[in-house]
């Protein structure tokens, strides 16, 4: 039995130790975060605070939430989630149900999956998409972070598969029944599907949360930035030229504490839906990874 | 009116094959349902796919796609000549390279790591807290990170001086910033890249590990023999898939780290695409290089495909 021999020991210890540190290596630097939040300006500036507060205080949450612009963005942030979350949903179950049949059944679907699939092999690239935004009038709206992306190709291979793996025999009974089509998607495929379409909006709100760029290229003032692209102009490239605030308030929102509390409060809805995320995502990936 | 009655029946005929082999009673809601999102497809996906033609032009807003005056594969041979390109395109192959390299190394190592925990919830909690940067964005590992790696008293550097060494800049350094963008690109997603492996692991037939046993081999024997060949099938795949991003070196990142002092070993090109096409406005020739990039990403995509199907059989679609 190798359990018993020594050297199997003295690697199993190294090996707790090591993933143990490896572990906190990914967790560290966000409580560091947490901790500067949460300290007063003069040691966190100082570089004193590790992982605990010194000198606890929430003058920097203060500080941020009596910000407007933030305030501002994370409405719109809120609002573009809620929005691309549930249009994208709808889309995924209304394209993934006529495509998960046979060609056999369904004349057309085959070639429908590859206009489909083709644009994840190619697309237009990004001037030309930023010039039909802004031809279509799109630009400065809300519209512009929503519609674009709304049709997820890769969701909708996820919920294909997922739909051909529920046995046959439910949709043969509910068209024997006299259902339609869109009477077997909504009353049949839905409630059978519910951990699968709880995982795919779970993953669409945290990458709809996460997404800065189009906010800043199709916002052109930063009062419509999204909150993603409002801490990227001012934290990431520290440029305070949009924001017109005189040099006091620029103090406020540029000290490290409150720039740290700016990014936890970032971070925050992801660490919170994680735990369920984690729930879903193992078993979601195998079933798009693994195809027998 | 003679013609008109012969020639009504043979339409409707025709007309009725056609519904009875696309079964259109049944399916016209199937096709309804399809339509929101391939309007939406063609909009916002193939019209600019279209829109790509203003690579072939010299394009002005002002004047459009179709007043904007045609200039054939000018942009392209400016594009070769451009001074910085061959410096783009290299920190582009050297920076995906390496983070293809890493990114299939290191999970696969930390994945037999793992794998020899016996206590399920140290190993749960191992990994919930390793998945978790995959989920963070390059904008809020951004700000930690531009605290964390600051050259005055920065967390890291803070350990770097206590080490006895010198403070480094890691994000304003040309010798460093391509080790940091490596670095902290695995760091963020080589435990959700684990996943794949694990699952590769909890394939293994457990009597081949029984049948070593009794023949006398030692863990590390079982590992190299048995748990490392079960793996390979896997690897292979994801390496031979990768292929096709090794023109994306990662524009989220590299964005949200880089700044003018280490644009000569980190501009990669999207960043450069960006800067060219929507802050300095040179639209036809950011199109160009993006095109280019395309064009060669698509090759590759389909031939990396290819491969994985015929050596690991492995099929996407």
């Amino acid at each position: 039995m190798y359990h018993k021999t020594l050297g199997y020991r003295i690697f199993n210890i190294s090996n707790y130790v090591f993933l143990g540190l490896l572990s906190l290596l990914c967790i560290l630097p966000v409580i560091h975060i947490l901790a500067v939040s949460f300290s007063s300006m003069a040691p966190a500036s100082s570089n004193l605070v590790g992982f605990w507060p010194i000198g606890f205080t929430t003058d920097a949450y203060a500080k941020t939430f009596g910000n407007s612009n933030f305030l501002n963005s994370l409405g719109i942030s809120v609002l573009r989630t809620v929005l691309s979350t549930v249009i994208g949903m709808v889309l995924v179950l209304l394209t993934a149900y006529p495509l998960s049949k046979e060609d056999t059944s369904f004349r057309g679907r085959t070639m429908y999956v590859w206009i489909f699939v083709f644009t994840i092999l190619f697309s237009g690239g990004l001037i030309p998409s930023y010039i039909l935004v802004q031809k279509i009038g799109l630009m400065d709206s809300i519209w512009a972070l929503v519609l674009p992306g709304a049709v997820s190709v890769w969701n909708i291979i996820l919920m294909l598969n997922f739909f051909r793996g529920l046995p046959k025999e439910l949709e043969e009974a509910a068209y024997l029944d006299g259902a339609g089509q869109l009477k077997t998607l909504v009353l049949v495929f839905i409630p059978l599907s519910m951990p699968s379409i709880a995982t795919l909006s779970l993953f669409t709100m945290v990458y709809q949360w996460n997404s800065w760029f189009d906010g800043m290229i199709y916002m052109r003032d930063i009062k419509d930035y999204p909150l993603a692209s409002l801490l990227q102009t001012i934290i990431v490239q520290q440029d305070f030229s949009k924001i017109n605030v005189d040099p006091k308030a620029l103090e406020n929102i540029s000290n490290r504490t409150v720039r740290a509390a700016q990014i936890f409060i970032g971070a925050l809805p992801i660490l919170l839906v994680y735990p369920f995320l984690q729930r879903f995502f193992v078993k979601g990936m195998v079933i798009g990874a693994v195809k027998e | 009116m003679k013609e008109t009655a012969v020639q009504l029946p043979a339409k409707q005929e025709k007309r009725r094959v056609i519904r009875k082999s696309w079964n259109m009673n049944r399916n016209w809601p199937l096709h309804m349902m399809l339509l929101p999102a391939l309007v939406l497809v063609i909009i916002f996906q193939y019209v600019p796919m279209a829109g790509i033609v203003i690579a072939f032009q010299d394009f002005k807003p002002w004047k459009g796609l179709t007043g904007s005056e045609w200039v054939g594969l000018d942009n392209f041979w400016f594009l070769f000549k451009y001074p910085d390109i061959d410096q783009v395109i290299w920190n582009t192959l050297v920076i995906a390279f390496f983070k293809m390299a890493a990114g299939l190394f290191v999970p696969f190592l930390f994945a037999i790591l793992l794998n020899e925990i016996r206590l399920m919830a140290f190993k749960r909690v191992t990994q919930t807290l390793v998945y978790l940067p995959h989920f963070l964005s390059w904008v809020i590992l951004g700000g930690i990170l531009l605290d964390i790696l600051a050259p005055d008293g920065g967390l890291v550097n803070k350990a770097v001086t206590a080490l006895g060494f010198e403070s480094i800049f890691f994000l304003g350094d040309n010798n460093w910033f391509r080790f940091t963008l490596i670095v902290s690109d695995v760091w963020k997603e080589f435990g959700f890249g684990t996943i794949v492996f694990l699952a590769a692991l909890a394939g293994i037939n457990p009597a081949l590990y029984e049948a070593a046993e009794v023949d006398g081999a030692t863990r590390l024997k079982q590992t190299i023999h048995i748990t490392m060949p079960a793996l390979m099938p896997i690897t292979i795949v994801l390496g031979t898939l990768s292929i096709g991003n090794i023109l994306n070196a990662g524009f989220d990142q590299v964005f949200n780290l880089y700044n003018p002092l280490v644009y000569e070993k980190g501009d990669i090109i999207d960043t450069f695409v960006y800067r060219l096409g929507i802050l300095n406005g040179k639209m036809s020739f950011a199109t160009t290089v993006g095109l280019f990039k395309s064009v060669v990403a698509t090759i590759l995509i389909a031939t990396s495909y290819r491969l994985a199907y015929k050596f690991a059989n492995y099929r996407v679609f």
